[in-house]
């Protein structure tokens, strides 16, 4: 007599999980229920902080973090409100959003991609959040922008510099509002001409990865464009640590420019070591030998100490700036945690409030709607002066900050010093810019 | 010539860093017979003992300086540390610059009291155990000790520099006949490599011209039999196990001005220590030495561009392919003992 190998239990299991596996698409899509991804029902609505708190970006991942959980506060109408008081926009009364309280869950991203779409997909599917914000790093924003597309939600880019975030990669759920390496090598380009003239031996260090190889295109093109020559573009692995083996050829190579293509702790590290191998007491083809870091945090020089002093680089915001919206920001920010905000954490704040805004206008969370209000959006009052964003690539366009290693910091927090403010029609581009080029916005999708 | 001796010099350098921890790693297997993925851990826990006692010698008081206002607009605290209040302005500034060296003293004592709790306290629960039990105990143990120096300093590397005599170049070049700053390295990196040379051949004395160091390479050598004739191993192994995390501790605290400290730089060294144990042989002290300075250099020069230009990616795998072609030619390493790990 045959044994049946089935139990009533194993059915069950079985059944249950491919069901579950069957419904998922249905899930994801939603349409079917509401018209759009994780539609808010109660008197609630969640949002999603993805952001590095262990790895090479975590420093900036967590001050982003603190400047996310204020951004809610101040929707909620808790604290002093912030920017909320300076906003060009008057539509958050900080009542929460369309009279629902916002809450929030984070995640780690690790700044490693298929972490953080591991995460935002946790946030999206388990947790119902209807806008994922954040992402250190552009390998993993543009990891988390796709998905988020897929899924039906809105992204709001945080630290991300990568031309492909809004170029080959652009997704019309995903916005940015930092700045990008085009955007530093345009700002950066008549600063260096004025300070090293037009004939330099440039050789980059660049991170290997799209936002390393975006930068590198972009600070090269602008440089040559003054005159300079580019010797060598080395390539270098993510979290290197020692870089001393990239660093010695630069001595005899003939340069007389180290172009460092490195954030966060890399940037730290290969900075600190190529002055302790002499390159800035240097002298090469009868000049001094001169160090840029095209992309500068305040949380990068604070671990760079002194070796950042007469560095050129560039950033999308920083406490310093005189205007209304910094000094409410920085006061809000910095009685709460002590200590001024960085540029990372003052984007995600503004995107946070951004997205807040851009509800509220469409009177509704449906990610087409959010898109649309966000789309051709002018602003001002969040720190950047009069800004948009442009609808056909989701980009920001406003002020750009040329800073310098300060070469007498009083305390901890001014260790840079701004230099200029380059005008936002000098960083501006055409959306088929060649560095731009490829890639489709694509359609919003709502998760129909 | 110049781009050799630098590749030269660089690879020594990184291969000292290899060489100490490898030597500690096969220490430990050597005596215990444990393989301790924590071993990276304790080049960390080095590492930020220097922090700290730099943190400590900067501990400062407030005074208030109405004439400067922070960046809120608050009258600004000024921070002086006690030492320079205590010492003379002159003095306190002086040691305060001195706190990486002054950190090998404290580094001593500390790690051998860490080496020996971690082995009495976990390790020794494990000694009978397979050697899967060990690595999974022992990385378990590094991600802990890793996620507690985040939880106290945060994520982001600390900078740790080197006293300022020792900042700045050697003209390598012109010792070597050659162009006067033809070949400049940085100082630092010569006394570490210098420092490294002194602690290994420390150890390697101890081990062959003391009593104590003989009755240890006899327990290496046959645990049971020392055992029989009335010597207490388990204790010498005990101190053997102190002796490697303080010999880790004091790599991690030289290296600080070359990389500054972050949670993880543990486990960045870990894998690469532990390829340097293979392909020296398990259990060989002076194979690990031969090997931490050979897969060093070979990785300096790797990363060439004339070499990459050649093989792309080369740098990020020089090593893993020189452990390959070892283990297949000589799978016991290049200088591995008969019998160690292939029961």
């Amino acid at each position: 007599m045959s044994k049946s190998n089935f139990s009533r239990r194993g059915v069950l299991k079985t059944g249950a999980i491919a069901g579950a596996g069957l419904a998922l698409p249905t899930y994801l899509s939603a349409a079917s229920h509401t018209g759009y991804t994780n539609a808010p029902t109660g008197s609630t609505v969640k949002f999603g902080f993805n952001v590095p708190q262990t790895g090479p970006y975590a420093e900036e991942g967590l001050d982003e973090l603190r400047a996310q959980e204020l951004a809610v506060e101040h929707i909620n109408g808790m604290g002093d409100g912030g920017l909320l008081n300076t906003f060009s926009e008057k539509n958050l009364q900080g009542d929460g959003i369309l009279g629902k309280k916002v809450e929030f869950v984070t995640g780690d991203t690790q700044t490693k991609s298929d972490v953080a779409r591991a995460s935002a997909q946790s946030m999206i599917q388990k947790d119902g959040c209807v806008m994922i914000n954040g992402g250190s790093s552009s390998g993993v924003a543009i990891a988390v922008q796709g998905l988020c597309q897929d899924a039906g939600v809105i992204f709001m880019a945080g630290l991300t510099h990568s031309n492909d975030t809004t170029g080959k990669d652009k997704k019309a759920n995903g916005f940015r509002h930092f700045f990008n390496g085009y955007m530093s090598g345009a700002a950066l380009g008549p600063v260096l001409e004025k300070e090293y003239g037009n004939e330099r031996q440039a050789y980059h260090l660049t991170a290997d990865y799209t936002w390393g190889w975006t930068q590198q295109e972009s600070i090269a093109a602008s440089t040559e464009a003054l005159g300079w020559t580019t010797t060598q573009n080395v390539l270098t692995p993510v979290g290197a640590g020692d870089f001393s083996s990239y660093i010695a050829p630069i001595l005899n190579s003939g340069a007389d420019t180290l172009i460092l293509n490195h954030y966060g702790g890399d940037m730290v590290n290969s900075l600190t070591q190529a002055i302790q191998f002499g390159l800035k007491d240097k002298q090469v083809n009868g000049k001094d030998f001169t160090i840029i870091v095209p992309l500068y945090s305040e949380l990068m020089a604070a671990g760079a100490g002194s070796n950042i002093q007469g560095v050129f680089g560039s950033m999308n915001w920083n406490w310093q700036l005189q205007d209304a919206g910094t000094k409410a920001f920085t006061k809000s920010f910095g009685e709460k945690y002590g200590f001024p905000p960085s540029g990372a954490a003052h984007t995600c704040y503004v995107q946070t409030l951004l997205y807040a805004d851009a509800v509220t206008r469409a009177g509704t969370f449906n990610p087409c709607g959010v898109a649309e209000a966000l789309e051709d959006f002018d602003f001002d009052g969040m720190g950047n002066g009069p800004t948009s964003y442009r609808g056909s690539d989701h980009q920001c366009f406003k002020d750009v900050l040329v800073m310098k290693g300060a070469d007498n910091p009083t305390n901890a927090f001014d260790t840079l010093e701004i230099v200029e403010v380059t005008p936002r029609a000098q960083v501006e581009y055409p959306v088929d810019h060649p560095m731009f080029a490829g890639g489709d916005l694509g359609a919003c999708n709502p998760g129909a | 010539m110049d781009a050799f001796i630098l590749q030269i010099l660089n690879g020594l350098d990184k291969g000292s860093a290899y060489a100490l921890i490898a030597l500690g790693l096969t220490l430990i297997f050597g005596t215990l017979g444990v393989v301790n993925f924590a071993h990276g851990a304790l080049f960390l826990i080095g590492a930020f003992c220097a922090v700290t006692v730099q943190k400590i010698l900067g501990i400062s008081f407030e005074t208030i300086d109405p004439t400067q206002t922070d960046f809120l607009g608050n009258p600004l605290k000024v921070a002086t540390p006690y030492v320079e209040k205590w010492l003379g302005t002159d003095m306190g500034m002086a040691i305060q610059d001195w706190s990486v060296p002054l950190a090998i003293i404290v580094v001593i004592p500390v790690m051998f009291f860490l080496g020996w709790v971690m082995e009495r306290g976990l390790i020794k629960h494990f000694y009978s155990r397979p050697h899967a039990d060990q690595i999974l105990v022992t990385f378990g143990l590094a991600i802990v000790i890793g996620e507690i120096i985040k939880a106290f300093y945060g994520a982001n590397p600390i900078q740790t520099p080197a006293p300022s005599t020792f900042i700045g170049t050697v003209d390598v070049g012109a010792w070597l006949g050659m162009d006067p700053g033809s070949v400049a390295y940085p100082t630092w990196r010569l006394v570490y490599f210098a420092f490294s040379a002194v602690i290994i051949a420390g150890v390697f004395a101890f081990l062959q011209f003391t009593t104590f160091g003989m009755v240890v390479r006899a327990g290496m050598a046959d645990r049971e039999t020392v055992g029989l004739l009335g010597i207490d191993i388990d204790k010498r192994f005990t101190f053997m196990f102190g002796l490697a995390a303080a010999v880790a501790g004091m790599a991690g605290v030289m290296y600080t001005p070359i990389l500054s400290p972050h949670y993880n730089l543990g486990m960045d060294f870990l894998v690469l220590s532990f390829v340097v144990v293979v392909v020296g042989g398990m259990g060989s002290l002076p194979g690990a030495v031969l090997a931490g300075f050979m897969l060093g250099i070979l990785q300096s020069f790797a990363s060439m561009n004339e070499v990459k230009a050649l093989i792309p990616g080369i740098d990020q795998i020089i090593i893993y392919i020189v452990a390959i072609v070892i283990l297949l030619t000589r799978p016991r390493g290049l200088m591995g003992r008969k019998g160690v790990m292939e029961e």
